[in-house]
C-alpha cells in the first residue's frame, strides 16, 4: 500500500491516521517485552521507572543456588522430556493419518487437536483427580505426561503441513530398492519433514515452558517449575529479580523466533526444489 | 510398501479377479498400516487425556456418597413416600450405618454431601453419633429422636433421601443458579445467593469484549502488514510474533509494572496532563483487558494477514476505477473476501479467552474473576467438586460448540504459521 501521487487531502490524511494507528497498535504489542528488560538491570528492590542505578544484582539471584535455580531445573528436565514424547507420538501419528484413509479420521483427527482447545483448568482439574488415583500426582512423570498432551496438536499440525506435498512415490521407491519400512522413513521421509517435526516441537518445548495451569494442580513444591515460581513471585512480592527472570525469557524467545524463521525458509526451499 | 510389490509381480501370472484381490488386501494392508501409526497416539490421549477429563465430568452428577456410606438406608429411604416419617426399618438401619460409617472416613464424605442440603446437618450427624446406644428397648425411631429432635422433621429424612440416587443433577442446576425445592421442581434460587449466571455473564463479556477490541485493532494491522512490501512487512511481522513466543507470565507482570499507579501510563497520562493523579489501572476490569487483549491480538492478526495475503488488490482498484467511493471499495469488495480469516480470528481468540485463568487471576480484582477461577477455586479451596465439575462441563461445552464452528469453517493449517 502506498500513496498516490494524485491523491486527494483527504487520501492523505486517512492515509496517515492509518498509519499512526497502525504504529501504535505496534507500540502496544512491543511495549511490555521492551519495558520490563531496563528494570531488570535496576538496583532498587521495585520495579518502578525512572531508574536510579546500574546492577546486576538481580541476576546474581536468579543465578545462585535457590528457588529460581530449582525451578529452571525443573523445567529443563520437564520440557525436553514432553517435547520428545509429543514429538514422536506426533510425527508417527501424521504420517498415519497422510498415509490412508480410514474410518473415523475425521473424528481422530479431532481428537488430536482437542488437548489445544480445551480450557487448561479442566485438563488441569481432570489430571489432578486422574494422577491423584494412579500416585502419578506430585511427579515428575505425571508432569511430563501432561505437557506431552498439551504439546501434541502442535507436532501433528505442522507435520500434517509440511507431509502436504510430500510424495509418497518416494517411498515405495525405496521400498523397491530393498530399505526396510524403518529405513524408508529415517532415510527418506525424516529429512524431508524434519522443518515441521521440529517447528512442532518448538512450540510444544514453548508450551511446556510456559505452561502454569497443569502443573500447578498436579506439581508439589518439589517439582515447582519456573513458571509456576514466576505466577507465585507476581502473585507475592513483585520484585526485579523477575524481570530479570523475564529478560531471560524474552531472550529465548528471540532465539526460539529465530530459529523458526530458519526452519519456515529451510521447509519452503525444500518444496520449491520438489 | 512388500505387498504392493508382491501384487505387481503376481499381475502377470493370477488372472484379474485374483488381481482385485489382491489390490484389495494392499488397500486394506495399508489402511491397516496407517491407523497403526496413529494408534499410540489416539491411546495416549485415550488414557491421559480423555479419560481424566470424562472422570471428572462424572463428579457433576456423581452422587454416591450417601450409597456407598449407607447402602442399606440409601435402598429403603427410596421407597419411602416422602410424607410423615420413614418406617422403623429405615431409623434401625440408619442407626446401624451411621454406627459403621465412623471407620474408613464415610461419616466424613456424607457429612459433606448432606450438608450441601441443609449447611446443618454434619454437626447432626456427629451429635446423634456421640448419643448413639449400642443396642436399643425403645425403638430407634423414638431412640433417635430422643438425641435430637430434628429426627422428627420430615425435611430432615427428606435431605437424606435426595441423596441416596447415584446421580444427582443439583450440581448442574446450582451452576444456573437452579435447585429443586421440597416439591422436587426446579426454581430459581433465592435472589442474594444468585452467583454463576452473574459468573457466566461476565465471562462472555470479557470474552466478547477483548475479541472486539482484537478485531478493532488486528484488522487494520493485518491489513497494514498484507499490504505493504515484503521486506518491510516482514519487519514489522517480527513485533507481532516476538510478543506471540513470549512467556504469557512475562506479559503479564510486564503489564502490571507498566500499569500500576506509579507505572509508565499513569506517569504518561499525569505527563500530557489529562488527569492529576493516578488513577487504578490494574487489579480491576482495566487490567484484564489490557493483559488479555495483547496476549490474545496475535491469535487475530495471524490468521487474518494469511487470508488477506491471497486477496488481490486488483478488485478494490477495479471498484474504484469504475466509480467506487474507495471507502465502499475497501467496505463491499475488500471486507467480504476476508471473512473467512474474520472469522477464524474473531472465533479462536473468543475459544481462548472464554477459557482465560491466570490472567485474570494476576491482574484483575475479584470482581473480574471468570469461570475456571471458580473451577479452581472448588477443586482447591472447597473440595467441592460436584460445583467445580458442573461449572466445568458447561464451559466445555460451550467451547466444544464453538470450536466444532471454527473447525467447519478453518482448515488445521492455518491454526499454527509454519
Amino acid at each position: 500500500m502506498s500513496l498516490q501521487p494524485y491523491a486527494s487531502p483527504i487520501e492523505r490524511i486517512w492515509f496517515w491516521v492509518f498509519r499512526v494507528f497502525c504504529g501504535l497498535i505496534l507500540v502496544f504489542l512491543m511495549i511490555p517485552v521492551l519495558v520490563i528488560i531496563p528494570l531488570s538491570f535496576s538496583d532498587s528492590s521495585f520495579l518502578t521507572y525512572p531508574i536510579q542505578g546500574f546492577s546486576l544484582r538481580w541476576y546474581e539471584q536468579i543465578f545462585s543456588a535457590g528457588p529460581w535455580m530449582d525451578s529452571l531445573k525443573n523445567s529443563l528436565i520437564v520440557a525436553p522430556l514432553a517435547t520428545l514424547l509429543a514429538m514422536i507420538f506426533g510425527t508417527l501419528a501424521a504420517v498415519g493419518l497422510n498415509r490412508a484413509d480410514f474410518p473415523g479420521k475425521g473424528l481422530i483427527l479431532a481428537l488430536l487437536i482437542s488437548p489445544m482447545v480445551v480450557p487448561l483448568v479442566i485438563v488441569a482439574v481432570g489430571m489432578y483427580f486422574f494422577f491423584a488415583n494412579l500416585g502419578l500426582l506430585n511427579s515428575y512423570t505425571g508432569l511430563v505426561i501432561a505437557h506431552a498432551v498439551l504439546g501434541v496438536p502442535f507436532v501433528v499440525i505442522t507435520v500434517n503441513a509440511t507431509l502436504q506435498g510430500f510424495d509418497y512415490n518416494q517411498m515405495r521407491a525405496g521400498a523397491s530398492l530393498g530399505a526396510s519400512p524403518l529405513r524408508v522413513f529415517f532415510t527418506v521421509v525424516l529429512p524431508q519433514i524434519i522443518p515441521g517435526v521440529a517447528s512442532g516441537g518448538l512450540f510444544a518445548f514453548a508450551t511446556s515452558f510456559d505452561e502454569v495451569v497443569v502443573a500447578l494442580f498436579i506439581a508439589s513444591p518439589t517439582e515447582r517449575t519456573l513458571p509456576i515460581q514466576m505466577f507465585s513471585g507476581i502473585r507475592e512480592n513483585i520484585s526485579p529479580a523477575i524481570a530479570a527472570m523475564a529478560t531471560i525469557l524474552i531472550l529465548m524467545s528471540v532465539v526460539l523466533l529465530l530459529v523458526m524463521e530458519l526452519l519456515r525458509r529451510r521447509s519452503e526451499k525444500m518444496r520449491s526444489h520438489s | 510398501m512388500t505387498s504392493i510389490a508382491a501384487t505387481q509381480t503376481a499381475a502377470g501370472t493370477q488372472p484379474v479377479t485374483g488381481l482385485k484381490a489382491q489390490l484389495r488386501r494392499a488397500e486394506r494392508l495399508k489402511k491397516i498400516k496407517a491407523m497403526l501409526l496413529v494408534a499410540p497416539l489416539a491411546l495416549f490421549l485415550i488414557i491421559a487425556f480423555v479419560l481424566p477429563i470424562s472422570s471428572m465430568l462424572w463428579r457433576s452428577i456423581d452422587n454416591t456418597e450417601v450409597s456407598q456410606v449407607m447402602p442399606q438406608t440409601a435402598t429403603l429411604i427410596q421407597q419411602w413416600d416422602g410424607s410423615g416419617l420413614p418406617d422403623e426399618a429405615v431409623f434401625a438401619a440408619f442407626a446401624a450405618e451411621l454406627r459403621d460409617s465412623r471407620s474408613g472416613g464415610g461419616l466424613g464424605r456424607i457429612g459433606r454431601r448432606l450438608n450441601y442440603e441443609d449447611p446443618t446437618f454434619r454437626s447432626l450427624l456427629t451429635r446423634t453419633l456421640r448419643g448413639l446406644p449400642a443396642s436399643t428397648e425403645l425403638s430407634w425411631t423414638e431412640e433417635l429422636i430422643s438425641i435430637d429432635p430434628r429426627w422428627n422433621d420430615t425435611a430432615t429424612w427428606q435431605a437424606i433421601q435426595r441423596t441416596a440416587p447415584l446421580t444427582t443433577d443439583r450440581y448442574l442446576l446450582a451452576s444456573l443458579d437452579l435447585e429443586r425445592n421440597a416439591e422436587g421442581q426446579i426454581v430459581k434460587v433465592a435472589e442474594n445467593q444468585q452467583l454463576y449466571i452473574q459468573v457466566f455473564k461476565r465471562t462472555l463479556i470479557i470474552a466478547g469484549g477483548v475479541t472486539l477490541i482484537c478485531l478493532f485493532l488486528g484488522f487494520p494491522l493485518a491489513y497494514l502488514l498484507a499490504t505493504l512490501p515484503t521486506s518491510t512487512s516482514n519487519l514489522l511481522l517480527i513485533c507481532v510474533l516476538l510478543p506471540f513466543w513470549t512467556s504469557l507470565l512475562v506479559r503479564t507482570a510486564a503489564w502490571i509494572v507498566l500499569l500500576q499507579s506509579g507505572g509508565l501510563v499513569n506517569a504518561g497520562l499525569m505527563w500530557t496532563g489529562l488527569i492529576d493523579s493516578p488513577i487504578q489501572l490494574v487489579f480491576n476490569r482495566i487490567g484484564v483487558f489490557f493483559a488479555m487483549v495483547h496476549v490474545l491480538l496475535p491469535f487475530m492478526i495471524l490468521p487474518l494477514y494469511s487470508v488477506m495475503k491471497g486477496v488481490s488488490p486488483s478488485y478494490q482498484r477495479a471498484a474504484v476505477s469504475l466509480g467506487a467511493h474507495p471507502f465502499a471499495a475497501f467496505w463491499q469488495v475488500y471486507v467480504p473476501q476476508t471473512l473467512s480469516g474474520i472469522a477464524a480470528g474473531t472465533i479462536l481468540v473468543f475459544i481462548m479467552a472464554l477459557g482465560y485463568y491466570i490472567t485474570p487471576a494476576l491482574v484483575g480484582g475479584p470482581s473480574d474473576q471468570m469461570v475456571s477461577y471458580y473451577v479452581a477455586y472448588y477443586t482447591n479451596t472447597t473440595n467441592n467438586w460436584g460445583m467445580a465439575a458442573a461449572l466445568g462441563a458447561l464451559l466445555l461445552i460451550v467451547t466444544l460448540l464453538l470450536y466444532m464452528v471454527y473447525h467447519k469453517l478453518v482448515n488445521q493449517k492455518q491454526l499454527v504459521r509454519s
